[in-house]
């Protein structure tokens, strides 16, 4: 019978979430056990619908299995809409307070709605679907383990539901990228390992001899991802059904931890799986090969070596020791070198192949993402100094910084790989519009440019408010005079936000247009078919 | 194995190790003959058939 196992344990675990529904502790853990009740047996209807009970169709071994990665492409568009909403709904709120619905749609409530969105379930999806791509292609094998790539696709969706549930019902750890409680980490560690073994396995069948780079850095992302995760979610549930859980540190143990977690998340979640994709999709959409290999094994090392260091620079000025705190800014300076290595390694890979800047909206994506990557990656090192850092903390600079990382280097280098991978997973023989590609880059573009230079004016002014002390050493203004003056720059961001999801909203679109089989007809991109050259008058006839 | 005694092997072997694996690994990259063996991996992508 197909799907027998999977039914009957998904008919166990839907029992048991509604055994924890009626006796949990508290009301939250109950309400969030009813939702994974109904998810729960939402899955195991549609197993059913699904189930036969002919022979199975032996597979072709020879064959990729795309079929995660198409369900992975989709769910990358979907979460990344729905972080984005929620992204742009609680600019409106800082802007607008009386936007907050109470209880559940609250700002505190949302925030991490977003943060978790935008991170976990859209660049999750993002590097799921496209490392199962990647290492498919370069290792020229089928993934390991029959339907374990089901498993995690579907296991990790069932993280993102519980994890954004939990948020809106009140459930958080309050660590900072790590807010589910303990029963959902618990879940994400089954999901992860399984991940793990699904991508190792199909790295040790391959049939090509070298271990392409991109595999390496889908890799140590995931490795380390898995490290963070254990380790900064230490923690003793007070009851084994109920939402609260008290974690294994304390003091500055415990904030030097979370931020070992958090700038790694960053480091190696939105860095090293990012550059994975980079180090596939640029060269075949470029169709040339990596600009030098050999330094993007440098490259490789020197972040691994560095990015693990650099974590202290989140607690500047508090009660972590001073030799703690200056490790972690010595560190984020040494990582320009690599950032840097890799940036310039990604952008020459267009070497001689420049003009597809202008005729292939695409690598013009990809283009812009490195050029981000790069920016963002020099500002954060500079950000990490102690001295910028005492004006740049706990400000708008901050958040300013990490969108010019997340929505130009993550986002578009996202956006590029799923463009390039979609006519190929549907086998469609291009996308439905190449210029609502171009449209996407420039809402895009702009977006990022307006949200980003209107945090750093916001941000800058904020510290220099907060600081500023009169002739008799008091300060000049209290905290609601800066709230107050950042309220047209709130407004602002919004705006620049609400960009950012509209082109996202257009790729949405296009690639619904690209799956359905459509292809729209319009002009070819200016340049890329060669124009008639009038014969100039009186030139001379060679031929 | 207490909190100090981690210290002192951090900042002593411990970083030496690493220290020297870094260099080793660097080093190894830049060998010589690495070069084609590295312009033949860079290919690894472009040379599927099969998309």
């Amino acid at each position: 019978m197909k799907f027998g196992t999977e039914i009957v344990l998904l008919s166990l675990f839907a029992f048991a979430a509604f055994v924890a529904a009626g006796f949990g502790v508290d009301e939250p853990f109950r309400q969030h056990m009813l939702v994974l009740l109904i998810a729960l047996l939402g899955f195991t209807a549609v197993l059913l619908r699904n189930t036969s009970f002919a022979p199975a169709v032996a597979v072709d071994p020879s064959a990729y299995m795309d079929g995660p990665i198409r369900y992975g492409a989709i769910a990358t568009m979907f979460w990344g809409i729905v972080g984005m909403t929620v992204g742009v709904v609680i600019a409106l709120q800082l802007a607008y307070p009386d936007l907050n619905i109470q209880p559940w749609f609250n700002f505190g409530r949302l925030r991490p709605l977003h943060t978790s969105g935008v991170i976990f379930a859209f660049g999750g999806n993002a590097l799921l679907c496209t490392s199962l791509y990647v290492v498919q292609r370069t290792c020229r094998a089928r993934l390991f383990g029959g339907n374990l790539g089901w498993f995690v696709f579907w296991g990790y969706q069932l993280f993102i539901v519980m994890a954004a549930t939990g948020y809106l019902l009140g459930i958080t750890e309050s660590r900072e990228y790590a807010e589910p409680e303990w029963y959902v980490d618990i879940w994400l560690t089954i999901v992860w390992v399984a991940y793990l073994i699904l991508f190792l396995g199909t790295i040790l069948k391959r049939k090509e001899p070298h271990i392409y780079v991109a595999n390496w850095f889908y890799l140590s992302f995931i490795v380390t991802i898995a490290m963070l995760h254990v380790i900064n979610n230490l923690s003793m549930p007070a009851s084994f059904l109920g939402s609260k859980s008290y974690s294994a540190f304390s003091g500055v143990q415990d904030a030097l931890t979370q931020w070992w977690y958090g700038h790694n998340a960053v480091g190696f979640f939105l860095t090293a799986g990012f550059l994975g994709m980079m180090y596939y999709f640029v060269p075949k959409q470029a169709n040339r090969p990596v600009y030098s290999y050999r330094l993007s094994i440098i490259h490789f090392w020197a972040l691994i070596f560095l990015y693990i260091w650099a974590g202290p620079h989140h607690l500047h000025y508090t009660a972590l020791p001073d030799w703690a705190q200056t490790l972690g800014m010595a560190f984020s300076i040494m990582l320009w070198m690599p950032s840097w290595g890799g940036m310039i390694n990604g952008l020459m890979t267009l070497s001689g192949a420049w003009d597809k800047l202008r005729t292939d909206p695409i690598i013009r994506m990809m283009v812009m993402a490195i050029a981000f990557y790069g920016m963002s990656t020099f500002e954060g090192p500079m950000m990490s100094i102690k001295t910028v850092n005492s004006l740049s903390h706990y400000t708008d600079w901050t958040i300013g910084h990490v969108h010019s990382g997340a929505l130009g280097w993550v986002g578009m280098i996202s956006f590029g790989a799923i463009y390039y991978m979609v006519p190929k997973l549907w086998n469609r023989e291009r996308l439905y519009s190449l210029r609502l590609v171009t449209w996407h880059f420039w809402l895009a573009t702009l977006g990022i440019v307006v949200y980003a230079a209107v945090m750093w004016v916001s941000g800058i002014m904020q510290g220099l408010m907060w600081r500023e002390y009169d002739e008799q050493g008091f300060l000049v203004y209290s905290f609601a005079e800066t709230v107050a003056a950042m309220h047209p720059y709130y407004v602002m961001r919004a705006i620049g936000g609400a960009m950012y999801l509209s082109g996202a909203l257009i790729m949405a679109w296009n690639i619904t247009m690209t799956i359905l089989g459509y292809q729209r007809e319009e002009d070819p991109m200016p340049g890329s078919v060669p124009a008639f050259q009038p014969k100039r008058s009186g030139a001379r006839n060679w031929a | 194995m207490d909190y100090n005694l981690m210290r002192e092997f951090a900042d002593s072997w411990g970083l030496v190790a690493m220290a020297l694996f870094f260099v080793g690994a660097i080093a190894f990259a830049l060998r010589p003959g690495s070069r084609k063996m590295a312009d033949e991996a860079a290919q690894i992508p472009l040379e599927d058939g099969r998309s």
